[in-house]
């Protein structure tokens, strides 16, 4: 965009070739065509009315994440869930050294009782992080799963219980109310806790993640968003949709393989990047 | 949202009811939704602006035959150049080599280790002998989800014991030793996820491949992929010669635009697509099919298919034995529901059919509404024994049963009552009987 804009007459092509920048990093058509008449309608240079309207579309306010007990003296619970691929367990791993660094006990639920192994990959993060982990069999009820971890938690008084769920597509009904389900058991086990739910999301999805945050939303009530693979190509630019229809804010995105790439979500650094695409 | 852009494409053209010959108004119309549509489906949007002036420079002056309006007449070329962008290059698989090396590769989370397994069975449906082998050492328990899935497809996979594993040659080239030593005709490599943009990670893949000499270099896109596909597939083409592409995850509702970009802009076909999460969900690739979905078009075809493969006709065998031998539990009707299911929801199908996009809407909220879901909750809900003979069903059980699924105890009752009557109802019956056609389609 910068570049775009650099030549100094800014003319009809000039428009087409921002937007077309702005669709390229995934903001999709509708948005882009939107940013750019507001843009357009802005009494300021180019560049910074449509890095201006970028940022109006991102939600206002404070992102810092910590989870928070709403019942006193028993563990909070996170539950992380997603597509299947978009790192979910390399998330939880990131979240769990970040919770860790700060003085906060973790305990692991592997309630990913579907894919291959998953629990195993699970495990081998806990055990680089030394944490403990409640597991069951494969094919065990997810619920379960993680009922047994709020138990084994709250008794060795843990603070925060984070739960890896197995990856489902939005479509599929009977793994979306298998979501409902593990949601149900923890407000049984847990009356009046408000559980963390954190959805994870490629960067490098395209329009499709819009829909994806949209149906685990409305199945789960998500709190807020992940973005994985930051460190590829892709600019995430569906994160504004996201935000601006669903007011569901980016939390953190991710940059890399190693435990400490968890970055806390910075709108202005998020549109800068954007920019320099 | 992709309902009410397809809903518009489909009144945009309705509109377009002219005679004679296809104006250039017309034309601009369809265009301006088309490129919409195409962009909305994540086509790379180099790849829109080229097809949508191609299409232009083909639509302007054509003459609109008899037996349609110019917006169908629009629509059947937008059809046409998709599928024919999509048909690009050779689809079969060269297994060339004995023993033949496939290889997969691609981004962290596209599907290769599911691929892998899938492949494998696929191919040892048409009499390979395929062995697989992991060669990822940098994922946590990667070789393990690649074993388990083997497992599953009826596989031998290579566990490199002492092996180096860090050193990914040396590794593939020993997988490819143990397969020749064991009488293995391929063996199907499942690499390490990376980037485009991490050198070191590319230019190991690109001595793997030195290493064994692939007959068929696969890629593994997600269905789901945005913009970035063309250059993701590029870096990789770039890198590791590639012959072809698996398609994965295109059980979910994105509209894979970007396997179109790619195979515009690379010319490498899409071989394969992933269907679902089970290791037999891997199907040759239906250029016409993706063309239909990518502009939101009904898919008759796909939805005829789906119908026949859900309830196929070995499982329809089985069944008859089992409700002959009286062991029909209620496993097995959770299974069949199963199938119910795998051919999607209910108001996906009946979008496929043209035309039918509202009705599509109405389907899916009565199976919203439906007792389908409840019944398979209360099953699910009850253990594996329970499910095997439901005489074993007291009072407490069924009051947990009832609160696992979040249902009743009227309704956890209701079912065990019906079930024990349609066992009866089979023993009368009873003696060998074929099941009739169409019983477990819902």
């Amino acid at each position: 965009l910068r570049r775009i804009f650099g030549g100094g007459t800014v003319d009809e092509a000039t428009w087409e070739a921002a937007e077309e920048t702005l669709i390229a990093a995934d903001v999709g058509p509708a948005l882009a065509a939107r940013v750019v008449a507001g843009a357009r309608r802005r009494d300021a240079p180019p560049a910074e009315a449509i890095r201006a309207e970028l940022l109006a579309l991102l939600l206002p306010g404070d992102r810092a994440w910590r989870p928070a007990p709403a019942v006193a003296r028993q563990p909070q619970p996170v539950l992380v869930i997603g597509v299947n691929g978009t790192g979910k367990t390399t998330t939880i791993a990131k979240l769990a050294a970040l919770l860790r660094r700060d003085g906060t006990t973790v305990l692991l639920a592997a309630a990913d009782t579907f894919r291959a192994a998953a629990v195993e990959q699970l495990r081998a993060w806990a055990e680089r992080l030394d944490l403990p982990v409640v597991a069951h069999a494969p094919r065990a009820d997810p619920g379960a799963v993680v009922f047994d971890a709020l138990d084994a938690a709250s008794a060795r008084d843990i603070a925060v219980v984070i739960a890896d769920t197995a990856g489902r597509l939005h479509t599929k009904r009977d793994l979306m109310d298998e979501l409902t389900k593990i949601r149900r058991v923890i407000e049984r086990r847990l009356p009046g806790s408000r559980p963390d739910v954190l959805l994870v999301l490629d960067a490098t999805t395209g329009q499709n993640g819009l829909h994806q945050a949209r149906v685990f939303h409305e199945t789960v009530g998500v709190n807020g968003i992940i973005v994985t693979k930051m460190d590829s190509t892709a600019r995430a630019g569906i994160v504004f949709a996201i935000e601006d229809e669903l007011q569901l804010p980016v939390l953190f995105l991710g940059t890399g393989e190693s435990l400490d790439d968890l970055e806390p979500f910075d709108p202005q650094r998020f549109v800068t990047a954007l920019f320099e695409a | 949202m992709f309902d009410l852009l397809s809903d518009r494409l489909r009144q945009t053209l309705a509109r377009l009811t002219g005679r004679g010959r296809i104006t250039p108004a017309a034309v601009d119309a369809a265009v301006r939704d088309i490129r919409l549509a195409l962009l909305e489906a994540d086509v790379n949007y180099r790849v829109v602006k080229d097809f949508t002036a191609r299409l232009r420079e083909r639509a302007i002056g054509q003459e609109i035959l008899a037996s349609l309006t110019a917006g169908q007449q629009i629509v059947k070329m937008v059809n046409e150049e998709l599928t024919e962008l999509l048909s690009h290059g050779d689809r079969t698989l060269h297994l060339t080599g004995s023993p033949a090396v496939v290889l997969l590769v691609g981004m962290q989370g596209s599907g290769k280790t599911t691929s892998a397994a899938k492949l494998g069975k696929y191919l040892a449906r048409q009499g390979r002998r395929p062995l697989l082998a992991a060669v990822d050492p940098y994922r946590p328990a990667a070789a393990e989800q690649l074993a388990v899935l083997a497992k599953q497809a009826g596989l031998p996979v290579w566990q490199g014991d002492g092996a180096q594993k860090s050193d990914v040659s040396a590794s593939a080239r020993l997988a490819v030793a143990a397969a020749r030593a064991d009488g293995r005709d391929v063996v199907i490599l499942d690499s390490a996820g990376r980037l485009s943009v991490n050198e070191a990670l590319m230019a190991e893949i690109r001595d793997l491949a030195v290493a064994v000499k692939p007959a068929e270099t696969l890629l593994v896109v997600d269905a789901m992929t945005g913009q970035e596909a063309v250059s993701v597939a590029e870096a990789f083409h770039a890198a590791v010669p590639v012959t072809g592409l698996v398609l994965t995850k295109i059980d979910g509702d994105a509209r894979g635009g970007a396997a179109l970009s790619i195979s515009a802009v690379t010319g490498l076909p899409v071989k394969l697509m992933g269907t679902g999460e089970k290791v037999d969900a891997l199907e040759p690739f239906h250029p016409d099919r993706l063309a239909g979905r990518i502009l939101g078009m009904g898919d008759v075809l796909t939805l005829v298919e789906r119908a026949q493969g859900a309830f196929d006709e070995r499982q329809a065998r089985e069944m008859t034995d089992k409700l002959a031998r009286n062991a029909f539990t209620l496993e097995d009707f959770l299974d069949q529901l199963q199938q119910v299911k795998q051919m999607g929801p209910l108001g996906e199908l009946v979008g496929m059919i043209p035309g039918m996009g509202g009705l599509a809407k109405e389907a899916q909220a009565s199976i919203e509404r439906g007792d389908m879901t409840r019944i398979e909750a209360i099953v699910r809900s009850m253990t594996r024994a329970e499910r095997n003979d439901p005489t074993v069903l007291n009072g407490s059980r069924r009051r947990r049963i009832a609160i696992g699924s979040g249902t009743s105890l009227a309704e956890v009752n209701r079912l065990v009552k019906q079930f024990a009557e349609m066992q009866k109802l089979m023993r009368q019956f009873g003696g060998g009987k074929r099941l009739p056609v169409g019983l477990g389609r819902g």
